[in-house]
């Protein structure tokens, strides 16, 4: 069990890891001050809750430190969705990417809140006002895009066009996800699905854009199987601790 | 009233020590030297975010990772009130973008110089806040009012940023022969341009005289650099660091460190746009405008959309 439920947190801090990661990139880069606050605050909240999740872990794991579970794993070992690794190809690509990881983190925090174990609660009462301020910030940008001149419109649908086929693998339940799920401790996908599907459907239709009729992309990044840009994330990210290892910052 | 009364009334309110508001009569001049000060040094804020913002996504640990992303925001928080403090004059923020991406308006020039290693994050906060402090330190009383209240809330957030920052190098300077050593290489590539921040020597500072009479300076550039010099070598014996000039040296009769000769023809290379990374920053700035634009457009289009729509609403 403990080990389901290590696995289980390296999920959940790994997606807002990888998340905050691709956020921090644009600090100092944003089209206006304001986003540039917004997006970089984002990102700060979502590292603070990374390090609740592995100092957690890094307990009940024992010898390891939120740091050498953040920085020294390999890279099969990563639990992160795939949607969060894709990268910054645009402001419209950066929300569309932030909207549809909030339509499913604010659900999953709503049941997490409720966990049997008291840890996992504690730290989703904490997140859970970010991620609705989060949330409230990528839906409106949805909307001003969407429903903004002809680029923008275009841009944001063929952002969503991009991201929505990966949304599915949030809802594919693993082994992990399914034993937490049956202890009490883990959310139960389904239903933060339907809370999902309703978020997006109704901000989508208000921002003018369509729900793409692709078919979703076959991934799995919750196991270990990443894309081809997760090995430079982690070459940035680990690059202090690996180059200058042993060492106290 | 003569123009020569309302300036001789608007400089007895300032010797008074009140403050001038944005819609209280002023020099033309006074206006245009606020709006040239307050924008440059808000152009500082937002360019001195890029040499710390490119190592964000390489911090050593998450601790340092949460320190380093609430310090560039902060910067980005201090950019905003800056700009609305200059807004207050009459210049629109876009027009003040417009002169920092065409290079007509300066920055502090300490951002042009590249951070190559993480002991220049520490050393960063260390030197470069701790030399903006003591200029905005004297700052908060300045004459203008936005600008001076503008400035202690700035304060406060960089003397914690000056605080984190030394507590960096401490940190490296007790850690391993390698750490230690990467902050004396950071402290000596950075220990020169820190004293160029204050200016040019106040025999070359043609706006001295006129700045302190309306308080925007209580001190000299050369009295505020004297001043850093001192508090810092404290600071690297402390942290048992060597500062790379081997003429500084404790002078009993003045009560102050005597220091070796500052190289101003480097000062006025990288001022004048030579510097080692000036066209970086400025293209780094220009692209993020150029690349947003579309996104500003959008988010007007939108709130037109919705004012129209409300405009029906009502209508009806």
């Amino acid at each position: 069990m403990k080990d389901k439920l290590y696995e289980y947190l390296l999920m959940l801090g790994d997606n807002s890891m990888i998340l905050g990661h691709r956020l921090s990139e644009l600090c100092g880069h944003g089209p206006s001050l304001e986003t540039d606050i917004a997006l970089t605050n984002i990102s700060l909240d979502l590292f603070g809750q990374v390090r609740s999740y592995f100092q957690y872990a890094a307990e009940l794991k024992g010898e390891a430190t939120e740091d050498s579970i953040a920085f020294l794993r390999f890279d099969r070992d990563y639990r992160n969705v795939i949607l969060v690794e894709q990268p910054n190809t645009d402001f419209a690509h950066v929300i569309g990417r932030q909207f549809l990881f909030d339509a499913f983190h604010l659900p999953l925090l709503e049941q997490l809140m409720k966990s049997n174990d008291e840890m996992i609660a504690a730290i989703a009462a904490k997140s859970i006002k970010e991620s609705r301020y989060h949330l409230r910030f990528s839906s409106s940008w949805v909307k001003r895009l969407g429903d903004g001149t002809e680029e923008s419109h275009n841009r944001m649908q063929e952002a969503i066009n991009h991201l929505y086929p990966l949304v599915s693998e949030l809802f594919r339940e693993t082994e992990t996800e399914k034993g937490m799920k049956e202890l009490g401790i883990g959310a139960d996908l389904e239903l933060i699905k339907e809370s999902f599907d309703e978020k997006v459907k109704t901000i989508l239709s208000e921002a003018t854009l369509e729900i793409p009729a692709v078919p979703s992309r076959q991934t799995n990044g919750k196991t270990g199987i990443h894309t081809e840009q997760m090995g430079f994330i982690l070459a940035e990210l680990q690059y202090m601790q690996r180059a200058y290892p042993n060492m106290q910052w | 009233m003569k123009i020569e009364d309302l300036e001789k009334k608007f400089q007895d309110r300032i010797d008074a020590g009140e403050k001038i508001e944005p819609k209280d009569w002023m020099p033309e001049k006074y206006r245009k030297t606020h709006i040239r000060q307050i924008s440059q040094h808000a152009h500082s804020e937002i360019v001195g975010m890029l040499p710390e913002g490119n190592w964000v996504t390489r911090t050593p640990t998450l601790r340092r990772k949460v320190g380093l992303l609430a310090k560039v925001q902060d910067e980005a928080g201090h950019g905003l009130y800056l700009y609305s403090a200059a807004e207050t004059l009459g210049i629109s923020r876009d027009e003040m973008f417009r002169q920092l991406h065409t290079g007509k308006a300066k920055y502090s020039s300490i951002f042009n110089y590249p951070t190559m290693t993480w002991a220049d994050i520490g050393t960063i906060g260390w030197l470069v806040d701790g030399a903006a402090i003591i200029n905005q330190v004297m700052l908060t009383r300045t004459s203008f009012g936005p600008y001076a209240r503008a400035m202690v809330r700035i304060c406060k957030e960089e003397s914690f940023h000056q605080r984190q920052g030394f507590e960096m190098i401490l940190t490296l300077c007790n850690g391993t022969a390698i750490q230690k050593e990467m902050a004396q290489d950071a402290l000596n590539r950075w220990w020169w341009p820190s004293l160029m921040m204050f200016g040019p020597r106040d025999e070359e500072s043609p706006n001295t005289e006129q700045s302190v009479k309306w308080k925007i300076k209580r001190k000299t550039n050369d009295e505020l650099r004297q001043q850093f010099i001192d508090i810092t070598v404290e600071q690297a014996k402390v942290a048992g660091l060597t500062i790379p000039d081997p003429d500084l040296k404790w002078n009993e009769e003045r009560g102050h460190h005597d220091f070796g000769a500052i190289d101003w023809s480097e000062f006025w290379r990288v001022v004048k746009g030579n510097g080692p990374l000036n066209k970086e920053r400025l293209k780094a700035r220009n692209d993020a405008w150029d690349n947003g634009e579309w996104v500003r457009d959008a988010a007007m289009a939108h709130s037109e959309k919705q004012a129209q729509k409300e405009e029906l609403k009502k209508a009806v």
